[in-house]
């Protein structure tokens, strides 16, 4: 009864919408304005002829592909660190009012500091260039989610609590069956938010640091995505910069879709219905 | 008494007659408040928002406490709940002491269950869910057998077909009812309802009533009701304390001596008509006294 319409009949629904068109009509025109403005030399970056030509070449090539599997690898260690570290210390803020006194304060000041500014102390810091680059990832990550934790948390309507009080809810009880399904909603906006920042941060991070193990796998090739377009700019193939963009724009979209699918599961009372 | 609005058959448990939830002589939900007192904050500054309060709930019947906005009502229940302390006073529960001198907040307990204005269903847990709640919780009832027994009792609310929805997904009359089915499930001996069907229009409402009635007449427990809609008090209770405005002391009690079990027509006798009119009286000398102290602190 909640889930009616298939895939099918969904992606049906979508094609049939003039919403849908009219944002392909727009994507289409953007497409077409960039390419005679390219052509007529108005603008130097490559037209999206060009670039579809050289997409096409590297789908072929295993060492772009290594270049989205150190990225992804990167943002997804950061991410899940984040994650697992992030959830328990803001649930523990939010639930303990010393924890919170204790902690915050800190986590506060350290908070404003913008993690590429923590790129050069982490490779002094950690021993590998990739845990470096994996820190600062997770830091970008981090907060976002410790601070959604702690809002979602404290925001929980206090007649819940008392309600399960009344219901003869043990401390235990009251932590798993209200405060950890009432924190879920915003745990997930949390991770959406933070997997966002940890792609603008790795590939940041990749550019600066000059791509972590660049050389293991096709030589300049292999240092990631941000690498992967640095590169591209110091070699001058101005298509294959922009190539490097469209993939970590498509990757950030895969990994937020990823992570609402998710979400949605984890949250069914949430669902429209 | 009205049957219950149980289609037959489907489910072996929908046919039989639920039992009572307690044997009832153990249900009893007599509540005496004496001389309470609840000051929030402390020395001048301090405001006092129950004043001398004495009265009686009385085991089985509904009390309806009405009074201006904000005059302290739902101070008093939850202090009663166990939610928040007195200043002084006590208030007893079956002779037993709730609060009073030396322990001034009550324990929660599913001795009392309260059904918020806004209502507490937990969104995240289904209809069935949150109804055997309670029970899991004072580990009465595993998990199979809360699920039971929930589904006996959303089925007599004529709930059944909803078990496994989620309250977002449901109107927010059925949620109400929900609620309350999810409150006797814990067998209390007192309802405390703080304005449950405010919310609601009068249609609605009306529907509310009827169903609240019945639900009290097949159970007898004790309700505590506290509302500022004039007629739904008369309609509701057995007794009816009229509050004064801030701080709030009962200023009348009224016995309504309309028998129960009640239904709409009831609105319409003479003698409802009396009762609302005594209580209109009382509440507007009150009305206009919140209202000029209203005007004076602006």
């Amino acid at each position: 009864m909640r889930e009616a319409g298939g895939f099918a009949a969904r992606a049906f629904d979508t094609i049939a919408s003039t919403k849908f068109w009219r944002g392909m009509v727009a994507c289409v025109v953007f497409l077409v304005l960039w390419e005679i403005a390219s052509r007529s030399g108005i603008s130097r970056i490559p037209a999206p002829s060009a670039v579809a030509v050289t997409f096409n070449e590297l789908m072929r090539d295993p060492s772009y592909w290594f270049s989205w599997y150190l990225s992804t690898q990167r943002v997804f260690t950061g991410f899940l660190a984040a994650m697992l570290l992030g959830i328990p210390l803001g649930l523990g803020m939010a639930v303990s009012r010393m924890f919170y006194g204790t902690v915050f304060p800190v986590f506060e000041v350290l908070r404003p500091i913008p993690p590429l500014a923590w790129v050069p102390a982490s490779i002094i810091f950690w021993p590998t260039q990739e845990m470096s680059i994996a820190f600062v990832t997770f830091l970008g990550a981090f907060y976002a989610v410790v601070i959604n934790v702690i809002g979602g948390a404290q925001a929980i309507d206090v007649r819940y609590f008392q309600a399960a009080r009344s219901m003869g809810s043990s401390s235990w009880d009251i932590f798993r069956r209200i405060i950890l399904p009432g924190t879920l909603p915003s745990i997930v906006v949390g991770a959406t938010v933070g997997i966002g920042i940890a792609w603008a941060v790795v590939v940041a991070a990749e550019m600066i640091s000059g791509g972590g193990s660049a050389g293991s796998m096709g030589g300049a090739m292999g240092g990631g995505l941000g690498f992967f377009i640095w590169n591209s700019y110091v070699g001058g193939s101005y298509t294959q910069i922009v190539v490097g963009m469209i993939s970590i724009g498509i990757a950030g979209y895969i990994s937020s879709a990823l992570l609402r699918k998710l979400g949605e599961m984890v949250t069914p009372w949430l669902r429209e219905p | 008494m009205k049957p219950a609005p149980v289609p037959s058959g489907e489910r072996p448990f929908a046919e039989a007659k639920p039992p009572p939830l307690a044997p009832q002589a153990h249900r009893k939900g007599e509540i005496r408040i004496a001389d309470v007192v609840k000051i929030y904050g402390s020395g001048t500054s301090g405001v006092r928002a129950v004043d001398n309060c004495t009265f009686d709930v009385p085991a089985g019947k509904i009390t309806v406490v009405v009074g201006p906005s904000g005059c302290g009502k739902t101070t008093l229940l939850n202090a009663i709940a166990g939610f928040h302390s007195i200043t002084s006073g006590t208030i007893h529960l079956d002779g037993a002491l709730l609060c009073g001198p030396g322990r001034l907040k009550a324990d929660p307990g599913p001795d009392r269950i309260v059904v918020f204005q806004n209502g507490a269903l937990f969104p995240w847990k289904t209809i069935i869910e949150n109804v055997a709640f309670g029970p899991m919780m004072q580990g009465r009832l595993n998990k199979k057998e809360a699920f039971e027994k929930a589904r006996g009792m959303l089925a007599e609310a004529g709930l059944r077909d909803l078990e496994s929805n989620y309250p977002g997904e449901i109107s927010s009359g059925m949620r109400r009812r929900v609620e309350i089915a999810r409150a006797l499930m814990n067998d209390p001996k007192v309802l405390l309802l703080d304005e449950p069907y405010r919310a609601l229009d009068s249609l609605t409402k009306s529907v509310m009533h009827e169903a609240l009635l019945e639900t009290f007449d097949r159970n007898q427990v004790t309700i505590f009701f506290i509302t500022h809609d004039l007629e739904e008090a008369i309609f509701l209770g057995h007794r009816v304390v009229i509050m004064t405005t801030r701080p709030c002391r009962p200023k009348k009690i009224l016995t309504v001596d309309i028998p129960h079990p009640r239904d709409y027509s009831v609105l319409t006798a003479k003698r409802f008509r009396e009762y609302l009119d005594e209580t209109i009286a009382a509440v507007h000398e009150e009305a206009l006294k919140a209202f000029a102290a209203g005007e004076r602190e602006r």
